[in-house]
């Protein structure tokens, strides 16, 4: 074969290649949905891709949240990062110091030429995906927030009123010591611990998880945790799990499958186990606020916000920014919104879709599903913003780590929020010096 | 094995051409990440690499200031004797039985070298299913033999979990080689010690498991690196370190730190110090307990 006509051959064939793709610019989009809610994503580019020829948005699943960005960094320091990667809320802070690796997205709205309205967001979702400066960082796909789910079944049993949930953690207390009598053997968990029964909790409270407005302020933010509300708060669950009222079945979403399965009477989880305990659950559920202390000034606020967020990656040619800039325009229609929060359990993200919601008498024919709603769009406070911490994940790790040496009654509360203090802000001084800039 | 046998090659770069694959995979695959490990020790870098700062051995005294981490020793220490102690009796003794076998030898075999084909990760969650507090099989039964099973809150339990898993999954391995030695052991040997009247057990300790040292050094080599490096999969599928910190063994948090937490100046710091602990056991292996190896 002559050299000739093999470089004319592998020109072809480059060309050849490449011919489509001029055609059609692709959007590379990385996720982490499974089940009913990888499909919701699939519908969402499959929605984009019919509705206009220049652009296809190509979602993939890269594993877990925790995995999928660890792949999106891998991939970017190869070169070859996706344009859109969804990252929860737990990694925001990382990606918003990364500032040479992603593109804001209001600055992708913007250059697009698309007309972006801070206002027509819901202020408690947006905010937290918001820059001092008020730009708009990522684009809020996926927001939840913490509930109390419970079995209404159980509840009868118990000789419970199932339409009246326990609204304060002394009523939950209570009730749980009922459905406990009754025969229950997992009277109360939770699912995320750090996340509902601190992070939420101090926001419900209107009490600073950690100082800097929880790091809305700055890097230099600090732990807070040990204070008397927490210490208190912790001391009743120790000995609520001491009584046999509060049973721990693992980190992260592991309290999720023993309230599927009618084991466990109450749980404290994200709002987005609304689909999974619809599609599962063989009794009749309800889902109510986070329980709260009637006696602390202030509470209840507003529970924070969960979930992921849709980040856009930089390096990439600026035709391609167009493209991501017409999907996220399409994703903020109010149809869209309104269609993905009914289906899915996540919060709407514009005032339009709740309105829309609303208007459709989605919340009258299923009780339940505005709890979510009532909890987040208030009011918020400087307080109550949200939780945005570098290093959060290991926070979140160490706040598992020490909460399980109460519930296994190898220390007390007091001692272990301590722990999680000095431990957290060890991880927030060094986040504070890799991010000086 | 004193006189060995030389063989020599008229061109003095054929040698060289020869063993070059191999030697390029051990740079490549070996070298390459050892030399990055190094060099990730020293450094700081944000999660995308964006910035990155030369810190010296800051972040290996990040990890001598951190108690869990000197801690983590001592549960390695723990799991890594278990693991490799408890892997290696038990292949010895379904070895010696399988051996022994003369109806349907190679069912026995089949099923027990099977785990080796299965996934760490996936051994993990397998364990992790049956001895679920709320829906395992076993937890069950154990509930109803009056044992209050929970691996989540009971560190005791977390650890017996953990080595049951790494055990089940290394032990086919060790049963192959242990298999394969028992096989070569000439049976005259063994018969002729039968004929002086010495009955099985005798038989074995003073025949069989002599011969058997080289096969079970290799092995424990193996399994005490198995153990240090192989098991974090298992670990992070069945208990993520807990409760607390009580499982979180070497490498499970060389894997959290940089694959999970994104640090990967800590991280590769502590693959470093894994690396030289690895390196000196093999050495004290090889220097002494291998004098007691009969070859």
């Amino acid at each position: 074969m002559s050299r000739k006509f093999f470089t004319a051959t592998a020109v072809a064939t480059i060309v050849a290649f490449s011919l489509p793709a001029q055609a059609q610019t692709e959007i590379q989009w990385w996720h982490s949905m499974t089940g009913g809610l990888n499909d919701w994503v699939v519908g969402l580019a499959n929605g984009f891709n019919a509705s206009q020829k220049d652009y296809k948005i190509v979602p993939t699943y890269k594993g877990q949240y925790a995995e999928s960005m660890t792949a999106t960094i891998a991939a970017f320091r190869a070169g070859n990062a996706p344009h859109i990667v969804q990252v929860f809320e737990v990694g925001t802070a990382t990606m918003m110091a990364s500032k040479g690796a992603i593109v804001p997205v209001g600055k992708v709205l913007a250059d697009a030429g698309y007309k972006f309205d801070p206002k027509a967001y819901i202020p408690a979702v947006v905010g937290y995906y918001t820059a001092p400066s008020g730009q708009m960082l990522s684009f809020p796909l996926n927001s939840s927030t913490t509930v109390l789910n419970y079995n209404k079944d159980l509840f009868k049993k118990a000789g419970l009123d199932p339409n009246k949930p326990p609204q304060t953690w002394p009523e939950l207390t209570l009730a749980a010591a009922k459905l406990k009598a009754s025969g229950v053997a997992c009277p109360f968990t939770t699912s995320w611990v750090g996340w509902t029964q601190l992070e939420s909790f101090s926001t419900w409270h209107n009490t600073l998880f950690a100082t800097q407005n929880n790091g809305f302020g700055g890097t230099n933010t600090r732990l807070v945790t040990n204070s008397p509300l927490h210490v208190r708060h912790i001391e009743n669950l120790a000995n609520m799990a001491k009584q046999g009222l509060f049973i721990y079945r693992g980190r992260d979403n592991r309290g999720d499958a023993p309230f599927y399965s009618g084991e466990c009477a109450m749980a404290t989880a994200s709002s987005s186990t609304y689909a999974s305990i619809k599609k599962n659950a063989k009794f009749d559920f309800g889902i109510a606020t986070l329980p709260y202390y009637p006696d602390v000034p202030g509470a209840p606020q507003n529970t924070v916000i969960g979930g992921a967020s849709l980040w856009v990656m930089s390096g990439k040619p600026a035709a391609d920014y167009k493209g991501v800039a017409a999907f996220f325009n399409y994703l903020t229609s109010p149809e869209i919104q309104a269609k993905s929060h009914q289906a899915t359990g996540y919060l709407p993200i514009t005032l339009a879709a709740l309105a829309l919601t609303e208007k459709s008498g989605f919340y009258k024919a299923n009780p339940g599903t505005d709890t979510a709603v009532n909890q987040m769009i208030r009011k918020t406070t400087d307080k109550s913003r949200g939780v945005r911490l570098g290093n959060m994940l290991q926070i979140r790790t160490i706040v598992d780590e020490e909460l399980e040496q109460v519930w296994a009654g190898k220390q007390d509360a007091k001692t272990a929020l301590d722990a999680i203090v000095k431990r957290g802000n060890e991880q927030l001084e060094r986040f504070q010096k890799a991010n000086k800039s | 094995m004193t006189i060995a046998k030389r063989v020599r090659f008229k061109s003095w770069w054929l040698p060289w051409v020869l063993v070059a694959p191999q030697m390029a995979i051990v740079l490549v695959f070996f070298f390459w990440p050892a030399g990055q490990a190094l060099f990730q020790s020293v450094l700081q870098e944000d999660a995308f690499g964006t910035s990155s700062e030369f810190v010296g051995l800051q972040n290996f005294r990040r990890l001598w200031q951190d108690a869990s981490y000197l801690a983590s020793f001592k549960t390695t220490a723990i799991f890594s004797v278990l693991v490799a102690t408890l892997g290696l009796a038990l292949a010895l003794v379904l070895a010696v039985m399988a051996d022994r076998v003369v109806r349907g030898a190679n069912t026995y075999k089949t099923l027990l070298i099977w785990p080796y084909a299965v996934a760490p990760a996936v051994a993990g969650v397998l364990w992790l299913f049956m001895f679920a507090p709320s829906v395992g099989i076993v937890s069950f039964w154990l509930r109803a033999a009056g044992i209050d099973w929970d691996a989540l809150l009971n560190s005791r339990h977390a650890m017996t979990l953990i080595v049951m898993a790494a055990v089940w999954k290394q032990v086919s391995y060790n049963f192959l080689f242990f298999l394969a030695g028992l096989q070569s052991i000439p049976k005259s040997l063994v018969e002729a010690a039968a004929i002086d009247g010495a009955g099985p057990w005798r038989r074995f300790w003073t025949v069989q498991f002599p011969l058997l040292t080289p096969t079970t050094f290799f092995l424990l080599v193996i399994n005490i690196i198995y153990a240090f490096f192989d098991t974090f999969a298992i670990v992070d599928a069945a208990t993520e370190g807990g409760p607390g910190k009580d499982t979180a063994i070497l490498v499970y948090k060389v894997y959290y730190d940089g694959f999970k937490a994104l640090d990967l100046g800590g991280s590769a710091a502590q693959s470093v110090v894994l690396m030289v602990i690895v390196i000196v056991l093999t050495v004290i292996q090889f220097r002494y307990v291998e004098k007691r190896v009969n070859y």
